[in-house]
């Protein structure tokens, strides 16, 4: 196990020096990084004033090290359009895009599950034509559409729950719907099949040959082994989130990084979508570390193995 | 003394999109305390899927078992496992009546420790509970010869080797000291030398426990090496039975003489080895006539009208060997017709 952890921990680090070169690469490959960070209309002089307070002019391997030099403490320049440190920015708006992701992964847990189980145990069934017919809504129904009908229905007409903003619980209800709805159907499509598929596992047969019950056949031999199926997935689909939460977090205004996204593109706030893009990256390989971890801990065949 | 377990006209049927399989047409066997019953034939001759739905381990849909009563003895009760109710019927499975399988690596849970599976069963059917449970799976472990047992427990099937995890198999279908255990090709994911220890040690469990064994095998030799008496499947039923002894010396289908006579044979040069020509039946058309005709050499018209019915040979000095077919083989002619 921490021969596993070990080499899954380098894997994680070398993962994000790549991150690191990428992202260092790509801002100088689309030509003059001064031209395209600043405005259309900037003079030569600004231009060159620009380049001076960045750096840019400095020959590349010196820029590269004084990058990853900063990268190493955190330190990704100043935003343009904010005048602060764009990864304390960044960081800022962690919280709020974390307990929108959280809610969200939670809204499609707590009924893709039970949905997908009681779907796959009975194929052909009522629960599970209602499990196919979520999987294939939650997967088709884009989640910009789907927040504007929740405000109208929900906010607009019922007045049940506010338009916009983060303002407590009541704040949160509609954008985790509609950034949950297509992890939902993901997830339930999935766990249906997945103990569609473990069910007729021979182990599921000698399991009944003991004389199990159905609770006990399916709470601690199926579920058990869906779950190595559904934990990486969402992982997965938790790092998609972030991305997918700039349309939500702009339709509902909600102060998270999505948003942030959003206006950083909009602004040309260079040094900003930099941070945002290190930060997103490091997210996703820090989900896909957690979900080694945790399919090792469910999985002893990986335990032991590695 | 009445047999413990009492099979009449099973039928199992499986629907699928192309139509009805007649998977089982009509199994009759008896199975007395104790003994060792061999189950031999093709694949997709039935075995395992009449033994199966015994237990009613078989996915229904789209199995159906159609007809037949299978009487269960144990104690001083009699059940019959085809019509019983769900609920009492769990409390059989893996209780009175234990289930070994052919492919041990797949049979066994890979999330779960050894011990937790075995443990499983009998917090199930017993009254003991933790550590009292634990010392019997120890106790258990150690009986199906896993050495170091108390460590064992802990391990998963991935870190066994396939004869161990058969032995764990055989734990789990001892665990409860059932009446029966019906052990499906338990043998044949294994290595020869390995196939021999199970098998002792199968010879072993059921004499010191008294279990009778229903042991499932397409390998005649290795059901000559642990049965007393054997059924022979074909298309779905069992067209010959008899103790070990009297079949393999005197077999009285023509089936059965071809599989044995497809045997190879060690003191005998044999030029060749003898095959059956012709392919299993179609079990796709529900059966009118005797499913070994089309195969048969010594196939005449009543063979094509009525199906044989599994009778006692009729020059045989004992009642237990019996044959499905209309043809004496014996005297070399058709079989008289009974009154």
């Amino acid at each position: 196990m921490q021969r596993y952890l070990f080499s899954r921990l380098l894997q994680s680090l070398l993962l994000m020096v790549g991150v690191l070169i990428l992202v260092f690469f790509l801002v100088r490959l689309t030509g003059d990084p001064a031209r395209l960070m600043m405005p259309r209309d900037a003079s030569p002089e600004e231009l060159e004033a620009f380049r001076e307070a960045m750096g840019f002019n400095e020959p590349l391997h010196r820029q590269f090290f004084s990058y990853m030099g900063g990268a190493a403490v955190g330190d990704f320049g100043r935003s343009l359009h904010y005048r602060a440190p764009a990864m304390r920015l960044v960081l800022e708006r962690l919280p709020a895009t974390l307990e929108l992701a959280l809610a969200a992964m939670a809204f499609a847990l707590v009924f893709a599950i039970p949905l997908g189980i009681f779907g796959g145990s009975r194929p052909g069934g009522v629960w599970d034509t209602i499990c196919r017919g979520v999987g294939l809504i939650g997967q088709t129904v884009p989640n910009f559409w789907l927040a504007l009908m929740l405000i109208v229905y929900f906010s607009v007409q019922l007045r049940w729950f506010p338009t916009f903003g983060r303002d407590g619980l009541r704040s949160l209800v509609l954008p985790a719907i509609a950034l949950g709805f297509f992890p939902l159907g993901k997830f339930t499509r999935l766990v249906r099949s997945a103990v569609l598929e473990v069910r007729s596992e021979d182990y599921i047969r000698t399991a009944y040959s003991k004389g199990l019950l159905d609770r006990r056949v399916y709470s601690h031999h199926i579920f058990r082994n869906v779950a190595v199926t559904l934990v990486s997935i969402v992982a997965v689909q938790f790092g998609y989130m972030l991305g997918g939460s700039i349309y939500i977090e702009s339709i509902f205004a909600w102060p998270g990084i999505g948003r942030m996204i959003n206006e950083a593109v909009q602004a040309r706030d260079f040094p900003l979508v930099q941070a945002i893009a290190v930060f997103s990256a490091c997210f996703v390989v820090v989900l896909n570390l957690l979900s080694d971890i945790a399919y090792a801990l469910i999985d002893p065949r990986i335990r032991y193995e590695a | 003394m009445k047999p413990i377990l009492e099979v009449r006209d099973l039928q199992v049927n499986f629907d699928t999109v192309d139509g009805t399989v007649h998977a089982v047409n009509g199994v009759s066997l008896d199975l007395h305390q104790g003994e060792t019953l061999g189950v031999v034939g093709e694949s997709g001759s039935g075995k395992s899927v009449s033994m199966m739905s015994l237990l009613r381990l078989i996915p229904q849909p789209p199995g159906r078992i159609v007809a037949g009563e299978a009487l269960f003895r144990y104690g001083d009760q009699e059940v019959d496992l085809i019509s019983l109710k769900k609920r009492p019927m769990v409390s059989i499975r893996g209780n009175r009546i234990g289930f070994i399988f052919q492919d041990p690596l797949s049979s066994l849970n890979p999330l779960m420790t050894i011990g937790d599976q075995i443990r499983e069963s009998i917090e199930r059917h017993t009254s003991r509970r933790g550590t009292e449970a634990r010392k019997r799976v120890i106790e258990l472990l150690d009986q199906v010869g896993i050495p170091d047992p108390e460590a064992r427990y802990r391990n998963y099937p991935h870190q066994f080797s396939g004869g161990m995890r058969q032995r764990v198999m055989i734990a789990i279908a001892i665990a409860c000291d059932p009446e029966i255990v019906i052990a499906d090709e338990p043998t044949t994911a294994l290595d020869v030398t390995v196939q021999a220890q199970i098998v002792d040690l199968m010879n072993r469990l059921s004499e010191e426990l008294g279990i009778a064994v229903i042991w499932i095998s397409h390998d005649l030799g290795v059901v000559a090496g642990i049965a007393d008496r054997v059924a022979v499947m074909y298309g779905g039923t069992i067209i010959e039975t008899g103790s070990v002894d009297g079949l393999y010396a005197h077999p009285r289908h023509p089936y059965t003489v071809g599989l044995l006579g497809a045997l190879p044979k060690l003191h005998i040069n044999e030029p060749e080895l003898v095959n059956i020509s012709g392919t299993p039946p179609s079990l796709f058309a529900p059966p009118t006539q005797c499913p070994f005709e089309p195969r048969c050499p010594w196939a005449f018209d009543r063979c094509r009208a009525e199906r044989p019915p599994l009778e006692p040979i009729q020059s045989a000095s004992n009642e237990t060997h019996l044959s499905a077919c209309w043809y004496d083989l014996e005297n070399d002619r058709p079989r008289r017709r009974q009154a």
